[in-house]
């Protein structure tokens, strides 16, 4: 596939010594994995090298996910090393989140020697044939010569384009086996050409279209995160003066506290958001997927509206709804290509429009009631918006508490919330925010999370521990699997089943056995106490929050309505 | 306004002569093999062979879908990092194979009649049975397998679909 263009600074290395130097080159930082047999040779490279640090996790799936944060919170692209067969199987879950969420990140396998692939060896497993359609792309190396190519390769792949996680599945003689290496080669990919800069004709058409428009808005995504163009997406908005939604993947792309954003939309969206959508004549989608938690029933879903989809993946455009305007290209380049030609059009007047959100937004404000003894789960996540607010990354796992945290954290800049959008992990959020610390050691890494969610990945408190990794759980313990238990009372006529989790591990205990740091609360006053200790602390800490039991997510769109047609919170605004 | 041309109401299936050149690296067969079962759409033939003095080999695949599916097919075959090009054939020639085994104690005369105005004829003859081939269209060619089943044929291959553009 890959020519070779030019040949400099030829090295004699072995497998494991050229996936070290490939990268010393990257410039990886830190790499979490998991020994075993298959890998060995390669670990014994890492023991005698002090380019980067190695984490490690107390089971596989953890490393990835925590490779998977590093690459979310940096930028940079996530490694992990695991060993074949089980270690590889345990990388699964890891691999299918990065990949639906789009994160750049390099996960290298061993596998056993080339010569026994097929005899069902010990810890053998078909690693490609299970990774190819969770990764954006794999590779099972062969033959040493071609290892130089397939590492350069996987950097290049998982960081350009839509981006994503890449695969090697390295036999064990491959990395025992002498080879040339030189990394400053290039090589060509004639087969993989993505699109940068978006059609300037299209574009042009948009902009004229938008300006003659009377309702626009903005549908942002993830995929602005991932460009890092969060500035100019606020500079556009700011000067056409266009109301914008934020999906899951994208909250901070717009401050918390913009005018002109009006929250995230979808299934849990606020109800001005989902109105948006409902009512706009042009939805300008910049790097979004139109996910069936946004649209609900895709039959009525913006058809009020014309489409204009900028994506990097021409795949995704008219995908789930046509689209008028496809433009092809990197948001980062599509946006500043709108900045430059804003200028050529005449802008309607959308302050009517604005104003009209601006009364849904009053009628129906995202909100909860303080109405129970017990502390209200929101509650604690407002406040410690209020008290760590920036300084803070916030990792979530899934089920409840992450759409509270995605409605009541003020999120003021991308890549402060890392949360498993697409593939819906549970148990993403421990590893997530031990990855997060990592990458960023001078901020406060949180992770709200649920008493069933915590459990996914428990032991890794050790690991955070070990590394001084000082990371803040905060369980927002209902005694339930909450949103599945939120889904059987609203359609299964409250038969709880296996929801209900009574007995539970003690959570203080469970900190304090592994080395950090465990609270319970029940009221304000412990809260803050709580957080503040913790911080103090430098410490892994749990705080486990007793909430009120039965609260719900609101508002909802419940499965197969459309976006306007959402359940809402009753009772005093 | 109502814009209609946000939805896809189209719910005609319409049949697609695909032709995918791709690299012959990295299990390029099976990731588009994969990528159609993953995705829930037909393959009704497929086959390969190298493209001559290239690295690359030609996929000619026949699917049927609507609109929409067609667009999806071709523009995930695109996504997969071996894949060259896609073409969608518009005027394309298709020609397919069968061999087809028949026993000795049929109409041989009927039978090689029949071969003959498929553009086929007997390639061999053993003392329990024959084998004719023909290459034809892919239409003609179910036809004649239709009209040859009364021969009891013992056995019939197909090779499946390649396509050129006219």
């Amino acid at each position: 596939m890959a020519k070779e263009i030019k040949k400099t600074n030829n090295k004699r290395l072995n497998g494991s010594q050229m996936v070290i130097e490939a990268f010393k080159e990257e410039n990886v930082d830190v790499v979490f994995g998991y020994p075993g047999g298959a890998i060995m040779n390669v670990y014994d490279e890492i023991y005698k090298q002090n380019h980067f640090q190695h984490i490690l996790t107390k089971h596989e799936q953890a490393a990835i996910h925590a490779a998977d944060s590093y690459a979310r919170s940096s930028g940079k692209v996530g490694v992990a090393i695991v060993t074949s067969g089980p270690g590889f199987t345990n990388a699964v879950t890891g691999l299918a989140t990065a990949y639906t969420d789009s994160i750049p990140m390099v996960v290298i396998s061993g596998q056993v020697p080339t010569v026994v692939i097929g005899t069902d060896a010990f810890q053998e497993i078909d690693a490609v044939g299970i990774s190819r359609s969770c990764t954006k792309h794999n590779f099972l190396v062969h033959d040493i010569k071609d290892l130089n190519r397939v590492l350069k390769l996987a950097f290049y792949l998982a960081r350009t384009g839509r981006p994503g996680p890449v695969h090697i599945d390295l036999p064990k003689d491959v990395s025992a086996a002498l080879g040339d290496f030189d990394y400053s080669k290039e090589w060509d990919l004639p087969t993989y050409k993505p699109t940068i800069k978006g059609n300037v004709r299209q574009i042009k058409n948009a902009l004229e279209h938008i300006s003659r428009s009377k309702r626009p808005l903005f549908y942002v995504g993830g995929g602005a995160v991932l460009s890092n163009c969060y500035e100019d997406i606020r500079k556009l908005v700011h000067q056409i003066k266009i109301p914008v939604v934020e999906t899951l993947m994208a909250r901070g792309v717009m401050r918390s506290d913009d005018e002109y954003l009006f929250g995230m939309l979808g299934m849990h969206g606020e109800y001005a958001a989902n109105m948006a959508i409902s009512e706009t004549d042009m939805i300008i989608c910049l790097g979004a997927r139109f996910d069936d938690r946004v649209t609900g029933r895709l039959d009525v879903f913006g058809k009020k509206a014309h489409i204009i989809h900028v994506d990097i993946d021409p795949a995704s455009i008219s995908k789930i709804v046509k689209t008028n305007y496809p433009i092809v290209g990197d948001l980062a380049t599509v946006a500043k290509q709108f900045l430059e030609h804003t200028s050529d059009f005449e802008f309607n007047d959308y302050s009517a429009w604005h104003n009209h959100l601006l009364d849904y937004r009053k009628k129906e404000p995202l909100r909860f009631i303080e109405d129970s003894d017990r502390l209200k789960p929101q509650w604690a996540i407002k406040r410690v918006g209020e008290l760590l607010g920036d300084k803070a990354l916030i990792s979530t796992d899934v089920g409840q508490h992450q759409m509270w945290t995605a409605q009541f954290y003020p999120f003021n800049k991308p890549r402060q919330f890392m949360t498993s959008g697409g593939l819906g992990t549970m148990g993403v959020g421990l590893p997530y925010a031990m990855g997060v610390k990592r990458a960023n050691p001078d901020m406060i890494s949180v992770n709200f999370t649920g008493d069933g969610s915590i459990m996914m990945n428990i032991q890794e408190i050790i690991t955070c521990t070990q590394y001084g990794l000082p990371v803040i759980n905060i369980i927002l313990n209902n005694n339930y699997l909450g949103m599945v238990r939120q889904w059987q009372t609203m359609f299964y006529e409250d038969r709880l089943a296996e929801t209900v989790l009574e007995t539970q591990a003690n959570f203080q205990l469970l900190a304090e056995s592994m080395g950090g740091v465990g609270f319970k609360v029940h009221t304000k006053e412990e809260f803050d106490k709580a957080l503040d200790e913790a911080i103090k602390s430098n410490k892994p800490a749990i705080i486990e929050v007793i909430v009120e039991r039965k609260e719900e997510v609101l508002p909802m769109v419940p499965n197969g309505h459309s976006a306007n047609e959402m359940i809402l919170l009753e009772g005093d605004k | 306004m109502h814009n209609k041309s946000n939805h896809f109401y189209d719910s005609v299936e319409r049949r697609e002569v695909l032709s995918v050149i791709v690299v012959n690296r990295d299990s390029v067969l099976s990731r588009i093999v994969d990528l159609f079962s993953a995705r829930g759409y037909n393959i009704d033939s497929l086959t390969v062979a190298p493209v001559p003095n290239t690295e690359y080999s030609r996929i000619t695949i026949v699917t049927v879908g609507v609109a929409r599916t067609i667009d999806q097919i071709v523009k995930q075959l695109n996504k997969l990092i071996p894949v060259l090009k896609v073409t969608e054939h518009r005027n394309v020639i298709e020609k397919d194979t069968v061999l087809i085994k028949i026993p000795l104690d049929q109409s041989l005369s009927d039978v090689d009649v029949l071969a003959r105005a498929y553009n086929g004829a007997i390639q061999n003859v053993t003392d329990e049975a024959i084998v004719i081939s023909a290459t034809d269209e892919p239409k003609r060619i179910a036809n004649f397998i239709k009209v040859i089943e009364k021969y009891k044929p013992l056995e019939i291959v197909r090779s499946g679909v390649v396509a050129m553009e006219r």
